[in-house]
């Protein structure tokens, strides 16, 4: 098979497994009852933190021992962009069916997607400090997160212009999309085509690529990114139950 | 005596011609507006005019093109801004009887775009004859030009329904909404406008031309799905 064949199946591979993450993530976060996925998060997110501060790594010129930021920062990125990813489903469905709950749900994932964004660039930001010399660079990749942050800043910002509830609701719920579909996809093709990044899985630094080589940090990524996406739906159902709580208490 | 009601639907395209030829005439008659976002281009260019000319002369490249965009942002979202917000709520339900919402949408952001260019070559042609012309590819540059208002125009015009929609100072929630949302189409017009700048072989410029032409595409369709939800309010 030649490499585009190898390429395009690979992206609708990992087109389905968001698909069905997202769809999945909107069952678990509407879930009753059921507990045993939050132990999961936990088991996973304490033996990813564990293990990726005690396993063995490969040593990379320039990374070295800081590579063990692979298991705490990626995976980070990864729960924000899936809960967002959730939080734009959400959108849709209110604006097929308004209900004050889909608006809620829309509302608490973007807002533990920011959590998550903002704790993806402080463990950045500090591995930068040991790697690169500085807490910040004009890197694309940094300015896509900055992008990313800002636009759910403005979704904030939005909310808080409305008095009456259905509007902000519907014209809310119309920017999440448009922000997201106008921006974020071209977040990450910019730094691609851009080609003079020096973050890892760039041009600059050991890549991505290389780690993945490595059989030892494979697993515990993998459970450090599924660890944190669940967690990332987690706190989007505590919070999202507690705001539904508040809003028919406030009907009372 | 009642008004005739058409049997059959008007075809969009009429829809979105004579709404166009509406805005450019309300434009025409309140030459206030118009007149206002012109002195606007031109009292910018003046002051980066007197500033640079303090430390003698010419901007170096970079700034030159750096300011050109932002002159051309701020322009933007001056001009955009009024298009939704000057019209009465009255206005907008008797539009909302007569035609689709996407004819209203698609004819905003055609007008939009036709009137940015009109105020980014008056820009350039300001720019020019205040600070110099360093541009080394023109063809290139007008083309990034014509591609970057049309982008503004699109991104723009949904953003201004929705700070219209929430009232009070719209200007200041268009710019916070707006921008995050242009900054990698302004990224890409910068880097191609800078490739213009130095003369530099096309064929670098043409990845991102590309993704500027299929960003400018699925902006005005996310747009044109979207308005009706914004109009039905």
């Amino acid at each position: 098979m030649s490499k585009a064949t190898i390429g395009i199946i690979i992206s609708c591979i990992s087109l389905a497994v968001t698909v069905g993450a997202v769809w999945g993530g909107q069952r678990l976060i509407e879930s009753r009852g059921r507990c045993l996925w939050k132990w999961v998060a936990v088991a996973l997110i304490l033996g990813s933190a564990v293990a990726g501060l005690l396993i063995p790594v490969p040593r990379l010129p320039i990374v070295n021992e800081s590579i063990r930021n692979l298991f705490f920062h990626v995976p980070m990125w990864f729960g924000m962009i899936m809960v967002m990813l959730v939080s734009i489903v959400y959108s849709m469905q209110y604006l097929r069916r308004p209900s004050a709950r889909l608006d809620i749900l829309a509302h608490e994932a973007a807002k533990t997607g920011i959590l998550l964004g903002v704790l993806g660039l402080a463990t950045g930001s500090l591995w930068a400090r040991y790697t690169w010399g500085a807490w910040w660079t004009p890197d694309p990749r940094l300015n896509a997160a900055a992008v990313a942050l800002l636009i759910y800043g403005a979704y904030l910002v939005l909310r808080g212009s409305f008095r009456d509830d259905q509007q902000r609701a519907r014209v809310s719920a119309i920017y999440n999309i448009f922000a997201f579909a106008a921006a974020i996809p071209l977040l990450f093709i910019l730094p691609r085509i851009s080609g003079n990044s020096l973050h890892p899985g760039q041009t600059g630094n050991p890549g991505f690529n290389k780690y993945d080589l490595d059989s030892t940090m494979r697993p515990v990524f993998y459970a450090a990114v599924i660890g944190w996406i669940l967690f990332a739906f987690w706190l989007t159902q505590v919070s999202s139950r507690l705001t539904l709580l508040q809003h028919q208490h406030d009907d009372q | 005596m009642r008004p005739e009601t058409n049997p059959q639907p008007v075809p969009l395209l009429r829809e979105i011609s004579t709404l166009l030829a509406k805005d450019f005439r309300l434009e025409w008659r309140q030459r206030a507006a118009l007149g206002g976002l012109l002195l606007y281009v031109g009292s910018t260019v003046f002051v980066c005019f007197l500033s640079f000319s303090l430390r003698g002369g010419q901007p170096p490249p970079p700034a030159w093109n750096a300011l050109f965009w932002v002159i051309l942002l701020f322009a933007a979202v001056n001009a955009v801004a009024k298009g939704f917000m000057q019209e009465s709520p009255g206005q907008r339900l008797y539009y909302y009887t007569l035609v689709r919402p996407q004819a209203i949408i698609l004819a905003k952001m055609l007008y939009n775009a036709l009137l940015l260019l009109g105020v980014g070559l008056l820009g350039l042609f300001l720019y020019t004859i205040f600070l110099g012309n360093p541009i080394q590819d023109p063809a290139l540059f007008v083309a990034n030009l014509a591609l970057g208002a049309v982008g503004f125009a699109t991104t723009l015009t949904l953003v201004s329904g929705i700070a219209a929609k929430a009232g009070g100072n719209g200007a200041t929630l268009m710019a916070v909404l707006g921008f995050p949302v242009m900054i990698p189409m302004l990224l890409l017009l910068i880097k191609v406008s800078k490739n213009a700048l130095d003369g530099l072989d096309r064929g670098l410029s043409q990845q991102s031309i590309v993704t500027l032409l299929a960003l400018n595409v699925i902006v005005a369709a996310v747009s044109y799905l979207l308005f009706p939800f914004l109009w039905r309010g």
